[in-house]
């Protein structure tokens, strides 16, 4: 059960974003670079949910793309049950491909519309020739079984299925190379709520059933709590915090956690007064210079201003704030 | 009763189609109050966007109001012309749309905006509209407003675009605003700021809210009282803190137990089965019947209408809660 599944290591990727040569050139522009994820480890245990949890432009899909192999990574390394994925390549990395699957977030765009959905769905088993003849047309009468559709569905095409049914044949997909992990990215953004709470339960009794890890990425807190059983908070391309899933909702460590927890709707309507949340996520090409938080931070001191701060170990986990690490000194 | 802002009765919206016409709302009535912020929710599909749309006058052809009426202090506002609805519309309805970069004009400043829309409404000099237009970034938070409103909307963030997008909004002082949507493209940082900034700034000018939403936890933010709408039908509606800790209507219970919340401890979300039913397949009496547990004989048969419930004005369009019906019951039960 400890055993980490997916480990990765500062990784780290960077877009270019500069103008076209003769521009540069013309403009005497330099080269730009948007660092859209810096240096971020964390481990995935086999068995559990780990959430990526941050606002828009944090960097949340790019790691997604990096772990599935969608997107190359620029620094760092990615290591899935102790291969290294970077540098794999031919058979070796098939295999690999067929343990790792992904659901994207918008069930319109990720299913082909002039397919039908056995078809879909057996894509997967036909690539890495997992079956042949009618043990496909079984196999994907299982699966759609499995994920609350009828097998009599395989013959209809996507566009006759509502965005919540959509899901569930994107989710059978994911299952038919019988994966140890999935990546789950935004898997009910687009849904509506009572949809969304039909699709996470069904990805709860998938995991129960067939021992699946995720790595489950969201904006909405209330999901990844529901989800989670640890959780990851990015800033900017950059993890401030790492906790056990319930805690880090009850003992937040990093202030922008902090932060993020004040700003969720009360639905119990405690009447709790919040606190005003001050400014917007930074622009990515000009991150602020030492902590990408210290402009919003209530806690920045002179240090955050210069340095990077460094992961330190907290009560629920690990968080890289300087204010944190006088705290730990003091005690 | 005859103190409402807006009264909308019996609203009616259809879309005439090759196939028959489809009803995307069907016979709607609620009163917003002034000063009142009602929430309006509902998934996708339900008809709140519409219904807001048929109040201010800009549903898209073929869709039409088909039947009920729309009074705004009073007056009839559903059957007047094009110039006429032109006039009430910004003037004493403001409207602010969820998609804020598709609101603005990507080719106009800030300023020939907010200037445009103040004079259009207000007989003022062009030097005093562009007083105003600062007075009024200014206090909707756009940092360094005398500056910044000569900027085009792209230079602007998102949550920035939607304070400009308020601004206009509010800017010839309207009696009720309609928010469709207002902060579901933003992150939740910058979506708690809006809310606040939408309620502070109508409590202040006294000016009424409709909001409509997908987002429950929005409504219990920001909303007195919250229309919950199911298949172009109002469900439930009735004071926020009564609907939300007290759900009568079973989808409303449901809608309520399908949300993970930040205090939840059961591992499993409620599920309401199935999907909101398309306009052309509404079942037979209760629009709900399909998906709902607690259904007998008389739901697929009759459509309940909303019964009240209680003096607060919460209403429940459930058979459950008819007198006949809790009497049947307590006959089985003993």
């Amino acid at each position: 059960m400890a055993e980490a599944l997916l480990k990765i290591e500062n990784l780290t990727r960077y877009f270019d974003i500069s103008k076209p040569f003769l521009n540069r050139l013309l403009e005497r522009d330099e080269k730009q670079f948007l660092t859209a994820v810096a240096d971020v480890s964390f481990e995935i245990k086999r068995g559990e949910t780990f959430a990526l949890v941050g606002e828009s432009g944090s960097g949340k899909s790019t790691i997604a793309k990096m772990v599935v192999g969608l997107l190359g990574a620029s620094e760092g390394s990615i290591e899935f049950d102790g291969h290294r994925m970077t540098g794999t390549a031919g058979t070796e990395m098939r295999d690999l491909r067929r343990r790792f699957q992904m659901i994207f977030q918008d069930p319109f765009a990720s299913l082909n519309p002039r397919w039908r959905v056995g078809d879909i769905i057996a894509e997967p088993i036909h690539t890495f020739g997992l079956l042949k003849g009618a043990d496909v047309t079984n196999r994907v009468g299982e699966l759609l079984d499995t994920v609350g559709l009828s097998a009599k569905d395989a013959e209809k095409f996507p566009h006759e299925f509502s965005g919540g049914q959509r899901q569930r044949i994107a989710i059978a997909r994911a299952l038919s190379s019988k994966p140890e992990f999935i990546v789950c990215d935004e898997p009910t953004s687009a849904l509506d709520v009572s949809v969304q709470a039909q699709i996470l339960n069904l990805m709860k009794d998938l995991q129960d059933e067939m021992g699946l890890t995720y790595l489950f990425i969201s904006h909405d807190l209330s999901v990844v709590r529901h989800m989670a059983s640890r959780i990851g908070v990015l800033y900017l391309g950059r993890l401030v915090e790492v906790a056990d899933g319930k805690r880090l909702f009850s003992e937040p460590q990093h202030p922008y956690t902090q932060m993020l927890l004040d700003a969720v709707p009360d639905l119990a309507l405690s009447g709790r007064r919040r606190k005003p949340v001050d400014g917007e996520i930074p622009n990515p090409i000009n991150p602020p210079s030492g902590c990408a938080f210290h402009p919003r931070c209530p806690l920045a001191m002179d240090r955050c201003k210069i340095d990077a701060p460094h992961r330190v170990d907290t009560a629920t986990g690990y968080a890289a704030c300087f204010a944190l690490e006088n705290d730990i000194k003091k005690s | 009763m005859t103190d409402a802002l807006l009264s909308v009765r019996n609203l009616r919206v259809e879309f005439p189609t090759r196939r028959g016409v489809l009803t995307a709302i069907d016979d709607v009535s609620f009163d917003i109050m002034p000063g009142e912020v009602l929430g309006v929710v509902g998934e996708s599909g339900a008809g709140k966007s519409l219904t807001g749309a048929a109040i201010i006058g800009l549903l898209e052809p073929p869709g039409r109001i088909a039947g009920g009426e729309i009074l705004l202090k009073g007056e009839r506002i559903d059957n007047l012309g094009a110039e006429a609805m032109r006039r009430i519309r910004g003037k004493r309805i403001g409207m602010v749309f969820q998609d804020p970069l598709t609101s603005l004009n990507p080719l106009y400043t800030v300023a020939q905006q907010l200037i445009e829309t103040i004079r259009t409404h207000t007989n003022i000099s062009e030097g005093d509209a562009r007083k105003k237009a600062v007075a009024l970034l200014d206090r909707v938070g756009i940092p360094a407003a005398a500056r910044r409103i000569d900027d085009y909307p792209h230079h602007f963030s998102g949550g920035m675009r939607q304070r400009v997008v308020i601004a206009l909004a509010l800017c010839a002082e309207p009696e009720l605003v309609i928010a469709d949507e207002p902060t579901t493209a933003l992150d939740v940082s910058v979506q708690s700021q809006i809310i606040d900034l939408i309620k502070e700034i109508c409590a202040e000018r006294g000016a009424s809210v409709m909001l409509i939403t997908h987002d429950m936890g929005v409504i219990a933010e920001t909303a007195d009282r919250v229309a919950v709408l199911y298949a172009g039908r109002i469900a439930e509606i009735g004071p926020v803190r009564q609907v939300i800790t007290q759900p009568e209507h079973p989808y409303t219970a449901g809608l309520m137990g399908s949300i993970p919340t930040l205090t939840q401890t059961d591992p499993r979300l409620v599920q309401i089965p199935g999907a909101m039913p398309r306009l052309n397949a509404i079942p037979h009496g209760c629009a709900f019947n399909p998906r709902c547990e607690k259904a007998f004989d008389r739901c697929f048969k009759e459509r309940p209408s909303p019964l009240v419930r209680n003096a607060d004005g919460r209403k429940v369009a459930c058979w459950l809660y008819d007198a006949i019906a809790l009497r049947a019951q307590e006959h089985t039960d003993g």
